[in-house]
Parts: structure tokens; C-alpha cells; sequence
């Protein structure tokens, strides 16, 4: 009898710590919930938002679609698919946290409040990004797992080598 | 550049994607060969204003119609093409 083993995403490669910043793996359970026409969004989040949700998290994820974290699906007229095996997830906490998505994203994301969402890039990958009260959650779709913790990453030794230089610019 | 995203709020270019003409949207009607081979083919190319469609790639994936000036650079509009070929 084959034995298949379980694996997250990002096993073996997360946590890391560099500098201020951790990135960590998490890995919700997530349905993607496409609302047919006439269905009753009661409690839906608006555009670019998250709202909390029978315990756990929806939120708004793109043009007529929401993902539901770690929370039981609802009744509505929708399309619902478990993607829970499919994205990458990650939180990025510590100080500069947005400091070092300026160099990865193209989004000013100190204008992000907690529980923000927007969708975006992360390097050349399509993301979600979560403003957390502790950080940023961000995933990508589950393949890109080893090229987003490599992007990551390497901005994190970046960052934290530019801390150690003295600022001679006078600005 | 930037694109004034209805849904996203200003967002940079490299987000979206363009995917031609506006004249997309104006279907002919079935049968009307003339018509299909314009859709298809004839389009202007004019030095000003000029009307593209857009796709929100990297953000809410929203397809856009995007009123630009082609000597300018300017953006007069950004609309939900949603709304346009209601
Ligand atoms: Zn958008």
C-alpha cells in the first residue's frame, strides 16, 4: 500500500527570520465563493475589504468572487470550490514590513488598514494581500510556493544588509 | 502610468493588460459578413483620442474600457466595460 504524505505548501521552507521581519507558512482552509446573479450577500465584504465570518475570515478576492478562510461554507446561490490545497499563504510580521513590499509590490501598502485586502503583484505573481493587525497575509497561487519565499526572502537580506549602512545622503 | 481602476482605485500599469480596441464590444449582427470582417480587421489608428479595452490581469479582473489620448498620453475615463455593454 502506497502511504501518500501530506505536505503544505511551503514545507521545509518557512519560518524564517531576517533581520526584523518573519515570514511564516499558514494554511487556512479556503473556498472560493462566486455569488450566481440575485444572491443575498448578507455580511459579504465590500470591495477590498475583509469582514469576520462565522469564526472566520471572508474576504473580498476579485470581480464577483470572496475567499472563505477556516470558516464553514454558507448557503447562498454560488459557486463555492475548496481551494484549500491550491494558494500559498504567508504572514510577513515584524518592523518594515512595508518597506519590504515597496520593493516587491506595486502597491502603496502603508495606505493599507487592518483587514484591507487588495489584489496585486508580488514580484510577477498574482496575489492576495491581507493587512493584518500584526503584518500582512499574502498567498499566491500554490505552485509559486518556492519562488515566493525565494522573492521574499532575498528583500529581507537586502533590507536588513541597507540597515546596517550608514545614511551619508543628507536627505 | 497609472489607470484609475473603478474597483482597485489608481494602480500601476503593469497590472493590466491591453486587449485592443473598444470596437470589441459593438458586435455585428449574425450574417452580416461585412460587418464580422470590420470587427475583425478595420481599425483606426488615430494620433489623439482613442477608446481601448483593458483587463484588470493582476488586480480585480475587471475588463475596462479606457478612453486615451494617444499623443498626450492622457486618460480622460476609465469604465467597467460591464457598464459600457450594458
Ligand atoms: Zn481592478
Amino acid at each position: 500500500m502506497i502511504e501518500l504524505v501530506a505536505k503544505s505548501p511551503a514545507e521545509g521552507l518557512l519560518p524564517k527570520t531576517i533581520g526584523t521581519l518573519t515570514l511564516s507558512e499558514v494554511t487556512p482552509t479556503i473556498h472560493s465563493i462566486a455569488p450566481l446573479k440575485g444572491a443575498r450577500l448578507k455580511d459579504f465584504p465590500d470591495v477590498g475589504k475583509s469582514a469576520p465570518y462565522k469564526g472566520g475570515t471572508l474576504i473580498w478576492s476579485a470581480r464577483g468572487q470572496y475567499m472563505l478562510l477556516d470558516a464553514p461554507t454558507p448557503k447562498i446561490k454560488a459557486a463555492i470550490t475548496d481551494q484549500s490545497d491550491a494558494w500559498t499563504s504567508v504572514t510577513l510580521t515584524g518592523d518594515r514590513a512595508q518597506a519590504l513590499l515597496a520593493r516587491l509590490c506595486p502597491l502603496d501598502t502603508a495606505k493599507m488598514a487592518p483587514g484591507d485586502v487588495a489584489r496585486s503583484l508580488i514580484g510577477h505573481m498574482s496575489a492576495i494581500i491581507i493587512r493584518q493587525d500584526a503584518g500582512f497575509q499574502i498567498m499566491v497561487f500554490r505552485a509559486f510556493a518556492r519562488t515566493l519565499v525565494h522573492e521574499m526572502t532575498d528583500a529581507m537580506t537586502a533590507l536588513a544588509a541597507r540597515q546596517n549602512i550608514p545614511d551619508t545622503s543628507g536627505l | 502610468m497609472r489607470i484609475n481602476c473603478p474597483l482597485c482605485g489608481e494602480r500601476d500599469r503593469r497590472e493590466f493588460y491591453y486587449m485592443g480596441a473598444a470596437d470589441y464590444l459593438d458586435r455585428p449582427a449574425e450574417g452580416d459578413l461585412d460587418g464580422i470582417h470590420k470587427y475583425l480587421h478595420i481599425r483606426e489608428n488615430p494620433a489623439g483620442v482613442t477608446r481601448d479595452l483593458w483587463h484588470h490581469e493582476a488586480g480585480c479582473s475587471s475588463w475596462l474600457v479606457i478612453e486615451r489620448n494617444t499623443s498626450t498620453h492622457e486618460i480622460h475615463s476609465v469604465t467597467l466595460a460591464s457598464e459600457v455593454a450594458k
